[in-house]
């Protein structure tokens, strides 16, 4: 048995080639009732968008199930049948991205505590030789955030960070920034 | 299963029995700071990285299935009318976990230069040819046993900003899935013998010499075919899980 893995090396400047597809950001169709959409910008050290950005999450369903066999929980019985769970977009010459989706829900820990509904995120990009990981946590949720093992293993003052920001009617906010003063908040996965 | 009273969907023990995936060796992949690899510089983290427990959404991942592929994706060099310019070659493999185990009905998806060092992009100003019978992208899903096999060309080596003279290795880009969102990979496969691959920063940034030497192919004279198409191995190591009691007394 060997541990070493294939290495990771950065996606570049020319991954729009083959990864963007015109369904990427869709996880629902727009116009599913109860959509949402995430829209946010990718920021570098410097404050300027990254025009060559690209965006992958992964999530529950609103009942907290995953469509998976590691799943334990067992196949899901009913029906969000178009939703993919996951979503790509690559960022626009603004650094912008949006995803258009619908809100998970809450997840067991497995001790006996719960996660907050939440969106797995990674970040990918030329000068970037791995992805960076980090959450969507939604803005509704304060008790539940306040419970939730993984925000709370965050220093409190960089919480914020991944928390979304209302901002209209079924849309949210989510800015990620490399560095800087309001550096999100990245996980080692 | 049963509905907690938060309305959560929990097993009847309460207990989550989730695969457990290992986290990389030290050096296994690039740091996210390499100086000499220029763009780093403001796109890396500063603030240290929170560790993340792999939960329900973490050993989990989207199982991208064969709708989205037709066997048409997988050879690169009929895409078009006409045939591409260039060395036609195989790259074949087996996408595997570190346990060894295979990696089945897993979506591939690759992108090239063409024999010229040129990619089909609007950003990409490299005043080499484009070649109208090549596009540069390609799509497999591994089979049962993990394997997978793309038709192509050899692609060219190009020249970027990064240093004086920096040229980067022949390259194909592999952006991977696996089964989990812990085994998601983006690597570059290289071509053995490149005089550049010293010289590559991008290369170079994997500290484990014996992790960067799984980024380079391996020729294959036993699946190279007489009169048509030179055949390069690549197999491709994902995150594996700790084997749990079970499958302990299972072997």
């Amino acid at each position: 048995m060997s541990e070493l893995l294939t290495p990771s090396q950065t996606v570049g400047p020319y991954f729009a080639m083959r990864l963007p597809w015109p369904e990427g950001p869709f996880v629902v169709p727009e116009g599913t009732p109860g959509a949402i959409t995430i829209v946010g910008r990718l920021y570098d050290g410097a404050g300027d968008v990254i025009p060559d950005g690209l965006i992958e999450t992964w999530q529950a369903d609103p009942n907290g199930r995953f469509a998976h066999p590691d799943d334990p929980r067992g196949p899901v019985p009913v029906g969000y049948h178009a939703f993919r769970g996951f979503g790509r977009c690559e960022t626009a010459i603004d650094g912008s991205f949006r995803i258009v989706t619908l809100k998970p829900g809450a997840l067991p820990f497995g001790d006996g505590r719960t996660e907050a509904p939440h969106i797995d995120v990674s970040v990918f990009s030329r000068g970037m030789l791995d992805r960076s990981v980090t959450r969507i946590y939604f803005p509704d949720e304060a008790a539940a955030n306040e419970a939730d093992p993984v925000l709370q293993s965050v220093p409190a003052d960089r919480r914020a960070t991944l928390i979304a920001v209302p901002a209209g009617d079924g849309v949210l906010r989510f800015d990620i920034h490399m560095q800087g003063d309001r550096e999100t908040v990245f996980f080692d996965l | 299963m049963t509905v907690s009273e938060q309305g959560l969907v929990v097993p009847q023990s309460g207990k989550l029995d989730l695969p457990e995936y290992m986290r990389p060796q030290p050096g296994n992949h690039p740091p996210l700071d390499f100086p000499d690899y220029k763009s780093t510089a403001l796109r890396h983290p500063k603030q240290p990285l929170v560790l993340l427990p792999h939960r329900l959404t973490e050993v989990t991942g989207p199982l991208l299935g064969e709708s989205l592929v037709t066997m048409a994706d997988a050879d690169l060099t009929t895409q078009h009318a006409g045939e591409p310019q260039g060395q036609r070659i195989i790259v074949f493999g087996r996408v595997l976990d570190s346990d060894g185990r295979p990696v089945p009905d897993t979506l591939i998806e690759i992108w090239q230069t063409n024999a010229a060092g040129r990619y089909r992009h609007k950003r990409e100003h490299h005043p080499a040819p484009l070649d109208p019978n090549f596009d540069g992208v390609g799509r497999a899903i591994t089979d049962s046993g993990g394997r997978y096999r793309f038709i192509t060309i050899q692609p060219g080596s190009y020249p970027w900003g990064n240093h004086y003279n920096a040229w980067r290795p022949a390259h194909i880009h592999f952006s991977l899935f696996g089964r989990a969102f812990t085994q998601r990979l983006v690597t570059q496969m290289y071509f053995p013998g490149d005089p550049l691959l010293p010289l590559d920063p991008i290369y170079n940034s994997v500290p484990d010499e014996k992790a960067r030497l799984r980024m380079i192919a391996e020729f294959s004279i036993e699946e190279t075919q007489p009169e048509w198409a030179l055949a390069y191995k690549f197999d491709i190591v994902l995150r594996g899980r700790k084997a749990t009691v079970f499958e302990g007394t299972d072997r």
